[in-house]
């Protein structure tokens, strides 16, 4: 008997102190995403990237010798919970990095909390107040929905198309669009005709494209994810509007084409990151060997292809390990080293980060595309 | 305004305020039978949906065969949710079913997520996409398979209601469901056969609409609660006031994004549902104290 409890204690010790030794041989990244609810089509990609890429990075003995660890709760895309768990994240977890939130409102909910702590946050939201003006250490990875935004009406002008009709999803990526298109189209010298909205689970939006149709705009700009660009592109075919359709970053995959089919797609023009269309990049681009990689091993992984947002899961990751790599791990030393990350190359773009940009894209995270037959074609 | 705006804002009203209709329809047979909302009928929509899908794609059914496939699919589905979560509740009073039913639609969607994930899915139309014009307002083919399977249904309902023994038992169950059993009527089973009918229905419903509005795990929240809202609008009649509710609020819908604004389209059926419920609680063609079947 005596033995077995000294057996016991002697195992609980051991277990003690395994733990201690590898504690102090992790880095834990902490990470918030909307695996549920509304906006989990941004945060159920956003996970799997993230548990792939930590995968890997262990797989190759992980970061400076040291083994990565993720914790990542799902936060259901509600802006209290974020903050509750982003809370137990830095005082519980004692993580050294925030990756996420998913959502614009998530992120602004949880920035003062890590301004406090000290932790860095990298959001995965394209919200532009997240980074604007910049916060000592909140960082984001998706290009701003301007810049989207920007390259449709860059191009609208090379088409001599001046009068928008928008119809946007009234969910927050919908009317953070909404907004954004407004003042550059003011700025720009275009007309907003129509100003229509639909809802994210809307299953007919031929009634706002009628009243579109009898106003007769240049082009239709339509903001949202699926399934709604989906159904609109459907009824654009049924009622026969010839008008010129751009949709969103927010569809740049093939799984939109599939729903809406390749018919009904035909000639819908969209701003795309270059992970939806890197087959079709010179091969000499810098992005291509990345843009390569994660798709395949996203699809290896999980049987589907890989998307824009979980490419900015991936972007939140490169970040982190190239800072740590560079300067060190612990919170300090990361912010200081992802706000001097110069020329990076990231699954949204090239990122140079600088003391007023924590953003650190630019226009050319972008290209115009065109569905021709079922799938993307780039427009020049 | 032209006039084939208008036409265009009609046609499309009518087109979804059947598939209201059909769903609505789902949600009063269940109430007259047992006296309580099945809040899960908009689950059954979303089964039929993706149960279809899976038939086509799993066991590569044609169309015409996957589609009773995943009705009786569906039904089962019923079936096991009325046998299990309905009928043996201690207490059946009625505020506890609603709020098991509640709970069933949360379970059902729940298990339909991990089956089919979070994506969306598309099924192909019964007979192509190529839009139809009427005057200058266009529909598509499946609009058409709308209307027509709405109006066999509510025909299909008439004759079994009306001219069929089960069928006149369940209405004595909504009339007077002590009475009923004492004259030998087995209300218990009535409540069963309400729950294979209205599982199927809903069904049909959701297979009907998947090739235009696609479906995915989600899609019975916001269907249901439209569906709910025209069995309110119809007094909970399982006939035509519920298929009158239906495209009313179709039409209502549609009309009020195109000439007022895009924004109220869900405001505006839920103010007609409040009205209704304010100053009609027996629908809108009910007398005050009307039979509800």
């Amino acid at each position: 008997m005596k033995k077995m409890s000294l057996l016991f204690s002697s195992f609980c010790l051991c277990l003690l102190f395994a733990n201690v030794a590898c504690a102090s041989g992790t880095i834990k990244i902490g990470a918030l995403f909307a695996v549920t609810g509304p906006a989990s089509f941004l945060g159920e990609p956003e996970k799997k990237t993230l548990e792939l890429l930590v995968k890997e990075a262990n797989g190759k003995g992980g970061i400076n010798g040291q083994k990565l660890e993720a914790v990542i709760y799902d936060t259901g895309g509600d802006a209290t919970k974020a903050v509750q768990l982003a809370t137990k994240l830095i005082k519980d977890d004692k993580v050294s990095v925030i990756i996420g939130p998913s959502t614009t409102g998530e992120s602004m909910a949880v920035i003062p909390v890590v301004e406090k702590e000290k932790i860095p946050l990298i959001s995965c939201a394209a919200g532009i107040k997240i980074t604007d003006p910049a916060k000592h250490w909140v960082f984001k990875t998706p290009a701003n929905d301007h810049v989207a935004a920007e390259k449709i009406l860059n191009y609208m002008a090379t088409k001599n198309q001046k009068s928008i009709a928008l119809l946007t999803v009234t969910d927050g990526f919908g009317a953070s669009g909404r907004e954004q298109i407004k003042v550059l189209a003011k700025q720009k010298g275009f007309t907003v005709v129509a100003d229509e909205v639909y809802g994210p689970k809307d299953t007919d939006m031929t009634a706002q494209l009628t009243k579109i149709r009898g106003i007769k705009p240049d082009a239709i700009i339509c903001w949202g994810t699926n399934p709604g660009p989906a159904v609109i592109t459907k009824n654009v075919k049924q009622l026969g509007l010839k008008t010129p359709l751009y949709m969103s970053h927010g569809v740049a995959s093939k799984k939109y084409i599939e729903l809406a089919g390749a018919d009904a797609a035909e000639g819908v023009m969209l701003p795309a990151g270059k992970l939806a269309i890197y087959d079709m990049l010179p091969k000499n681009d810098p992005q291509y060997k990345l843009l390569k990689s994660y798709d395949q091993s996203y699809k290896k992984a999980y049987g589907v292809e890989a998307s824009t947002f979980g490419g900015y899961a991936y972007d939140a990751f490169l970040l982190v390990t190239s800072a740590i790599k560079k300067s060190g791990a612990t919170p300090e030393l990361i912010r200081n080293g992802i706000e001097q990350s110069q020329k990076l190359v990231c699954i949204s773009g090239i990122c140079t980060m600088s003391g007023k940009d924590h953003n650190g894209l630019d226009l050319s995270a972008f290209e115009m595309v065109k569905v021709v037959k079922g799938d993307w074609a780039l427009l020049k | 305004m032209q006039f084939d705006q208008i036409l265009q804002y009609v046609l499309s009203g009518f087109s979804t305020g059947a598939i209201y209709a059909l769903i609505g329809i789902g949600f009063s047979i269940i109430y007259n039978a047992t006296g309580i909302i099945n809040f899960a009928q908009g689950e059954f929509v979303m089964l039929g949906g993706l149960l279809t899908l899976s038939c086509l794609q799993i066991f590569n059914l044609p169309l015409w065969a996957a589609i009773p496939c995943a009705v009786s699919a569906s039904t089962v589905v019923g079936i096991l949710f009325e046998r299990l979560a309905i009928r043996p509740l201690r207490q059946p009073t009625p505020i506890n079913l609603v709020i098991i039913t509640i709970g069933g639609s949360i379970l059902i969607r729940g298990l339909a997520m991990l089956v089919w994930g979070k994506d969306t899915h598309s099924i192909p139309a019964f007979s192509g996409d190529a839009p139809i014009a009427i005057g200058g307002a266009t529909i598509l083919p499946q609009h058409l398979w709308i209307l027509a399977i709405t109006l066999i249904i509510i025909l299909a309902n008439k004759l079994y209601f009306y001219h069929t023994i089960s069928g006149k038992a369940m209405r004595a169950c909504a009339y007077n469901r002590r009475a009923a059993g004492l004259v030998g009527i087995d209300v218990r089973r009535m409540v069963l056969f309400s729950f294979i009918i209205s599982s199927a229905m809903g069904a049909v419903a959701g297979i009907i609409v998947a090739p235009l509005t696609m479906t995915a795990y989600d899609v019975g929240v916001m269907l249901g609660l439209k569906g709910f809202c025209a069995a309110i609008i119809g007094g909970m009649s399982s006939g035509i006031s519920t298929v009158i509710g239906g495209l009313i609020l179709g039409v209502l819908e549609s009309l009020g994004a195109g000439l007022i604004s895009s924004g109220y389209k869900d405001a505006i059926a839920f103010i007609i549902l409040l009205l209704i419920l304010f100053i009609r609680p027996q629908g809108l063609f009910g007398k005050a104290d009307s039979e509800r079947v």
